[in-house]
């Protein structure tokens, strides 16, 4: 690995504060800090898998914090980061394989994500709560 | 236009030695985690609101523990991977980007171990 002389001050090219905020940019940001969140949302799953070996009594205290209030707020995070990942990512799978480059291709599939991954963030927690409520 | 002479062509190597090698595995996480993660937010939807008695007979399938344990190399794979972008992204060379991507891999792979022996657990037992 190379690294820079210390002493140097090189100048900054702008970044995001600069520019303006546009549908490409602020969906590739997006796709980034999403995620950060499930990277977050990773370790929750391992202490999940934990917990059932650890016991009834941790089982119940996470499951008891996972339904209150603040974890409801975190699987809402969650899950929503899941599904804009996953819509975004397949959008990037296209780009991989040369489809959708043009710049009303992009906003069109751009928007696609933003309304896809909302709907399905809602399908799946009105399933939730209907299965929490026994009506599923 | 060819920027490559026939011999590295032929090598596939880059200027890295590595390839695409971090680029391919995180494409082939990716295509994975679709269908895997899914199935992992039906999973955890069906039983978050389940009894712990519930909970330990859905891991009694091996189609189940298989499918769980698939998601868990995927995820943490891929999110190894992904982190690894970031630090290289933001974190300039030296010791501490050298450090957090060696930390961030190997956290990945602690937690990875512990969830596949946790799954493993209810399973076997």
């Amino acid at each position: 690995m190379l690294s820079a002389p210390e002493d140097i001050k090189r100048p900054l090219s702008p970044h995001l504060q600069i520019y303006k905020p546009q549908i490409t940019s602020v969906l590739s940001i997006l796709h980034r800090g999403t995620g950060i969140v499930l990277f977050g949302g990773s370790i929750l799953w391992c202490f999940w898998f934990v917990s059932l070996t650890a016991g009834i009594d941790s089982y119940y205290q996470l499951q008891e914090f996972l339904l209150s209030p603040l974890g409801l707020l975190i699987l809402l995070g969650w899950s929503f980061s899941f599904f804009y990942h996953l819509c975004n990512g397949i959008r990037h799978l296209l780009w991989d394989i040369g489809i959708g480059y043009e710049i009303a291709t992009v906003r069109k599939t751009g928007w696609t994500v933003i309304f896809s991954s909302i709907l399905l963030t809602g399908i799946t927690w009105a399933m939730g709560f209907m299965k929490w409520k026994g009506l599923l | 236009m060819k920027y490559e002479s026939s011999l590295k062509r032929a090598q596939g190597l880059g200027s890295s030695k590595s390839s695409v090698h971090h680029w391919l595995i995180q494409r082939i996480t990716a295509i994975a985690l679709i269908p895997l993660g899914l199935w992992f937010v039906g999973f955890f939807l069906l039983l978050i609101t389940s009894s712990y008695e519930e909970a330990h007979a859905a891991f009694l399938s091996p189609w189940t523990v298989t499918l769980a344990v698939s998601f868990v190399i995927a995820l943490f794979y891929h999110a190894s991977l992904g982190m690894q972008v970031i630090w290289e992204d933001y974190v300039p060379y030296g010791l501490t980007r050298w450090a957090l991507i060696m930390g961030t891999h190997l956290f990945c792979f602690f937690l990875a171990i512990l969830s596949i022996i946790s799954i493993l657990k209810i399973f076997l037992t």
